[in-house]
């Protein structure tokens, strides 16, 4: 395989961890945020300054993942003070101050970012494998956590959190606990996205990109994990199946963001319920 | 104490832009509570329409008018196109949406008038200020607050004092009990929108003779910072909106003159907007106004 599409690969690994751990926090959960970019770039501005200061790269994945859920767990806190459309501008504001504190500080690169992190000592190969199957094991893990105790408390805390009180789930641990995982997840695709660009601006953890990965799970159908990796795939070949367009390309990711939301709001995922019900009813 | 003078009367004429450009958002979001990003949007189309009319016509007025006429039909015409069917999907639709329509004017804006933006050919107002007690004042911007001030009122006193007022504010508290009484909804939300866009519209004309300059991306300084005035005034109080918005524009002016090294614009209004809500996890206002 050349080059191009192992970078594709990785690339869309990356993307579909990204996403998916959106999904935990705002899918499962119910708790939108539109600053999830901070926690993938907190992951990746971990990695990135443990690799250049001499740290193996399989080393600082950890590191990426726990440092992002600790931010994760007081960004967490913050969703048992403010609901709702309050939560999604706080949640916002955190990926602002991120952004600004990034862009400040020399310590980390500031506006130039970082550059020339070593490689991982992997190989292309290797890499690509490393992403693919981080990805693998976090559909797997997504999946299981659907199907188990915690996803059912998930899903009641997303529906209606009185309701959840009354039959012992307590909402707010379980908000935690979805910030902890969902930020840790995005932590690990932070990292891995340091492997594969080996350079970091701040610009790349921008409140755009949080709109993005929010874009891709709603898209891909919010909740759903297969809809959601079909999202993730579908947004980031966007640019390489359009590159036909190049001036308007922009221009039709809107057009689809508005018209998809329009459409088929519930996402790629329920397009087979639609169809079903299409041929079921004459 | 000049340059506490300055930066003072710097937030304060910030805020009155901020007040002007997110008091449509808080309309808005009171009625149907849709967070209406592409609001930034319409005030960068009404600067660009401002300032192509200015320069077609040499008239400011005409530019004025058609700048608030054109911008209330779209963003009219945005709620029954794009909102108006999805009001039942949950909210993260609609905000969705409304970024997708920010995307594409800014798009539009940049193939159709360039990356570089557009000018005045001749701009009298630019740069020209005047002295009031030592302290330098552009002109413009004692206008923007002026009219900030003259339009904020004349609102205030059409959502209190008239018929028209006092159905619009029976819509935001209880939609259905306002139709039983005979109350045009639709009519309610139209009106939102017109007065939302005229005055973001107003905004944006006045910015853009300030700057004599629009970018295709002039309206995000406004975009995200009008959003985080609506929530900490309280969503959907207007009271409450305007103070925050005099409170933001002050926290920034101040703010980027002491913490420049630490942190940027944007983040200094994050950290206001973060600190506010923990402190009061429903904004400066209490309900809805």
């Amino acid at each position: 395989m050349n080059a191009y599409v192992l970078g594709l690969l990785t690339l869309n690994s990356i993307m579909i961890i990204f996403a998916l751990s959106l999904n935990v926090i705002t899918g499962y959960c119910g708790q939108v945020s539109l600053g999830h970019a901070a926690f993938y770039g907190i992951g990746a501005y971990t990695s990135a300054m443990m690799a250049v200061a001499g740290v193996p790269f399989l080393a600082t994945i950890p590191a990426a993942m726990v440092l992002s859920a600790i931010f994760g767990y007081f960004v967490g806190l913050t969703s048992l003070r403010v609901r709702h459309d309050f939560l999604a501008i706080t949640t916002m504001a955190c990926g602002f101050l991120f952004l600004g504190v990034v862009r400040k500080s020399t310590f980390l690169g500031g506006e130039l970012g970082i550059s020339s992190v070593p490689p991982s000592g992997l190989g292309s190969l290797g890499d690509t494998l490393l992403a693919v199957g981080s990805a693998l094991v976090v559909i797997i893990l997504s999946l299981y956590i659907q199907k188990n105790w915690t996803g059912l408390a998930f899903r009641a805390v997303e529906s209606d959190e009185d309701a959840a009180r009354t039959v012992a789930v307590n909402p707010p641990s379980y908000k935690l606990l979805a910030f902890c995982l969902g930020t840790a997840l995005a932590g690990l695709a932070g990292a891995l996205y340091v492997n594969y660009a080996r350079f970091i601006v701040p610009d790349t953890f921008s409140f755009g990109t949080s709109i993005a990965v929010l874009a891709m799970i709603t898209i891909g159908g919010i909740g759903s994990t297969f809809g959601v990796c079909a999202g993730a795939i579908l947004l980031t070949l966007f640019p390489e199946v359009f590159r036909f367009l190049g001036n308007y390309r922009l221009l039709t990711y809107g057009s689809l963001l508005i018209l998809v939301m329009m459409f088929i709001p519930k996402g790629l995922a329920g397009v087979p319920a639609i169809l079903y019900r299409r041929s079921s009813s004459p | 104490m000049i340059y506490y003078a300055d930066l003072l009367v710097n937030g304060l004429a910030l805020g009155c832009l901020y007040a002007m450009a997110s008091v449509g958002l808080t309309l808005i979001y009171g009625l149907l509570r849709i967070l209406h990003i592409a609001h930034a949007g319409v005030f960068t189309l009404g600067a660009m329409i401002g300032i192509s009319l200015t320069n077609l016509t040499s008239s400011l007025v005409i530019g004025f008018t058609g700048a608030i006429c054109l911008s209330m039909i779209a963003g009219c015409l945005m709620y029954r196109i794009f909102y108006e069917r999805i009001l039942r999907e949950p909210p993260h639709v609609a905000v969705l949406i409304s970024i997708g329509l920010l995307i594409v004017m800014e798009d539009s804006f940049r193939i159709i008038f360039g990356e570089e933006g557009i000018t005045l050919h001749n701009n009298p107002f630019y740069l020209k200020t005047v002295d009031v007690a030592g302290i330098q004042l552009n002109v413009v911007f004692l206008a923007l607050a002026a009219i900030a001030v003259i339009t904020l009122t004349g609102l205030a006193y059409f959502v209190n004092g008239t018929r028209v007022g006092i159905a619009w504010r029976a819509t935001v508290s209880k939609p259905l009990i306002a139709t039983s009484f005979g109350v045009d909804v639709i009519k309610v939300r139209y009106l939102a929108f017109g007065i939302g866009s005229m005055l973001a519209a107003i905004a944006g004309v006045m910015v853009a003779v300030m700057n004599n300059l629009v970018e295709p991306s002039f309206g995000s300084v406004v975009s995200y910072k009008s959003l985080a005035i609506i929530v900490l005034g309280g969503l959907g109080n207007m009271n409450g909106a305007l103070l925050a918005s005099l409170c933001l524009g002050l926290a920034e002016s101040f703010g980027t003159a002491f913490f420049d090294s630490y942190l940027d614009r944007n983040a200094i209004a994050a950290l206001v907007l973060i600190v506010v809500l923990m402190a009061r996890p429903s904004g400066f206002g209490r309900g809805t106004a």
